[in-house]
């Protein structure tokens, strides 16, 4: 196995990359300067300007480019906003299954014997329990809230790093410059961190990449759902909930936050797909 | 065989009291629900207590967990705290709604999945296999709320094709089916056309090709058949994703199914009914990937389930 380098030079002349690249900047742009790209507060209701039609409606009274919400709130100031929650809960979740995954891994193909027995049982049963049902149980017993929904999605996302790192320590293991170093009498530990880490990191990055962009949809379906982020801070999944009651007369406020959600993901995915296919050719996740 | 489907009952019986148990314990943990139940009002202390008793919470929680259990093993899900009304009634009665939308979406997606699927692999680069990629990129992309509320608001708002939500036919069954199968269609196209490129090197399509077969026969016969193996795996392994859309698609197009159900009892604090339908979903997920995990015999004959070795 050798370690391949990813190259920038590749990446500005493959299109569907530099698209995912440019989405994926803008959504992060978004995020952190929010405060000095949003035209409007993200918080405030002005209720005279309550369903406001698209700045380029003859109707609208505000002008908003995105027109505005049920309490008249800029839409576009809110997605701006809305990009912090959804980038947050990705990324941060995705942190903590990473790490978990990742370490259960390498120790249960590494030892094998009971942490393995353990670790795979667990994972069984995990994937046997649909997801949604597991996330809709915990946010109804301990609330919504930012902090728990990172730690639910993080917590249950580590199955498949687990299982991929396993399954990759297990040949890994048996190469030569692993015996070589064992032989040498260097120890476990040791030939994990410095032998065994390097050669599974690849994989695991391109599916570490793929899953922040499904935390972002679990997140927004849950937030949509009523089940997630709190109402009053500005997120996607949150307006689109709300927008699903004006579907009827005022079908922007649903539609905007529905797109940022959509293209952020596919930014994500198409960076995804363009590290898999630079670092790890063979990987289906 | 028989031992092996023996192992994989055992299995799935494990789950679900792993399940069950993940249920009961969460759901002792929000707290006390007499409160919730009796919220409205000044309840007396009596009242409290009684109404604690007859809901049987006042024993502990070893016993309730022992009731609990015993009357799962007979089939009894418990009675509802809201309407003191067996709970397995209320979600088999919902069932159907959630099985035709599941079912309408899983059609759908196969619907659309396999021929693209196929085409995109055999026309590898042509015009159908770009389309069909950026098809399948967006889809896997998009929230199905959001493209259930897009659909809703073109045809049921705008064009007033069809209706926006409700459960009264097959004309309420279109756009939430469509919306769940075109999310599935796009993860199951890219499943398709990726193992059909696999198939389609291997040394038996020469072998096929050579001796003469029409390149339709190489295709379906031979092809296609061996692709299928993964495919059906994988698609097992989408259930959760499927029933998962199912419950946010309820609650968008009003769908009564024992999604909403659970829903409405969590805001609702119905412990039985929420272990109840969560339970019966997850049972329903163990049996089909039971199926999955049975039907390769059948896909393909070299497997022997429960053989040692091929």
């Amino acid at each position: 196995m050798t370690r391949k380098r990813i190259s920038l030079k590749r990446l500005v002349t493959n299109v569907p990359a530099l698209i995912g690249l440019l989405l994926v900047l803008l959504a992060v742009g978004s995020a952190v300067f929010a405060a000095h790209l949003a035209p409007h507060d993200p918080v405030a209701a002005e209720l005279r300007l309550r369903l406001d039609p698209p700045g380029w409606d003859p109707a609208s009274k505000a002008k908003y480019l995105l027109g505005a919400d049920a309490v008249g709130r800029d839409m576009l100031t809110r997605i701006i906003y809305g990009s912090r929650i959804s980038l947050m809960i990705g990324i941060a979740s995705t942190a903590i299954s990473m790490v978990l995954g990742v370490t259960l891994g390498l120790l249960s193909g590494y030892f094998g014997g009971w942490i393995e027995s353990i670790v795979m049982r667990v994972a069984d049963v995990q994937l046997a329990f649909p997801f949604i049902l597991l996330a809709l149980v915990i946010m109804a017993i301990f609330g919504g809230g930012l902090t728990k929904l990172i730690l639910i999605l993080g917590l249950t996302g580590w199955v498949s790093y687990a299982r991929l790192v396993r399954s990759q320590v297990l040949s890994v293991r048996e190469l030569d410059f692993v015996q070589a170093a064992r032989s040498l009498g260097a120890k476990d530990l040791g030939i994990i961190w410095r032998h065994i880490l390097p050669n599974v990191i690849s994989s695991v990055i391109v599916l570490s990449t793929l899953q922040v962009a499904t935390n972002i949809l679990t997140e927004a379906g849950l937030t949509f759902l009523g089940l997630g982020v709190d109402p009053s801070i500005p997120s996607w999944g949150g307006m689109l909930a709300d927008g699903r009651n004006y579907i009827t007369n005022a079908w922007w406020v649903a539609t905007f936050p529905g797109f940022a959600i959509m293209l952020t993901v596919l930014g994500v995915n198409l960076l995804g797909d363009w590290l898999r296919d630079e670092l790890d050719p063979q990987l289906r996740v | 065989m028989g031992s092996y489907i023996l192992k994989r009952l055992l299995h799935g019986a494990f789950v679900l009291l792993a399940i069950s148990l993940v249920v009961f314990f969460a759901l002792r943990l929000t707290g006390d629900p007499v409160m919730a139940i009796m919220g409205q009002g000044n309840p007396t202390q009596e009242a409290v207590d009684a109404m604690r008793r007859s809901l049987g919470l006042d024993l502990p929680l070893w016993k309730q967990l022992f009731k609990f259990l015993g009357d799962l093993a007979m089939g009894n899900l418990g009675t509802s705290f809201r309407n003191n009304q067996p709970v397995m009634p209320q979600i088999v009665e919902r069932m159907p709604a959630t099985l035709t939308l599941a079912g309408a979406g899983l059609f759908v997606s196969l619907l659309v999945a396999v021929p693209v699927g196929i085409i995109s692999a055999v026309r590898r680069g042509g015009f159908l296999d770009i389309f069909g990629r950026i098809f399948a990129l967006i889809g896997i992309s998009f929230p199905n709320f959001f493209l259930g509320i897009m659909l809703m608001l073109v045809f049921a708002v705008k064009l007033r094709w069809l209706p926006a939500s409700g459960y009264q036919g097959f004309k309420y069954l279109i756009l939430p089916g469509l919306t769940l199968g075109l999310i599935l269609s796009s993860i199951i196209t890219r499943l398709i056309r990726s193992t059909m490129l696999d198939v389609l090197r291997a040394q038996y399509i020469q072998t096929a090709r050579a001796k003469g077969l029409s390149e339709r026969l190489v295709i379906f016969r031979h092809a296609f058949r061996n692709a299928m193996i993964p495919a059906v795996t994988f698609i097992g392994l989408q259930l959760g994703a499927l029933l998962g859309g199912t419950v946010i698609l309820e609650q968008v197009f009003s769908w009564p199914g024992v999604g909403r159900l659970a829903l409405d009892a969590i805001s609702n604090r119905d412990f039985p009914l929420v272990q109840g339908s969560v339970l019966i979903l997850a049972t329903v997920m163990v049996i089909v990937n039971l199926v999955v995990d049975l039907s390769y015999g059948f896909l393909d004959p070299r497997i022997k389930v429960g053989g040692k070795g091929a």
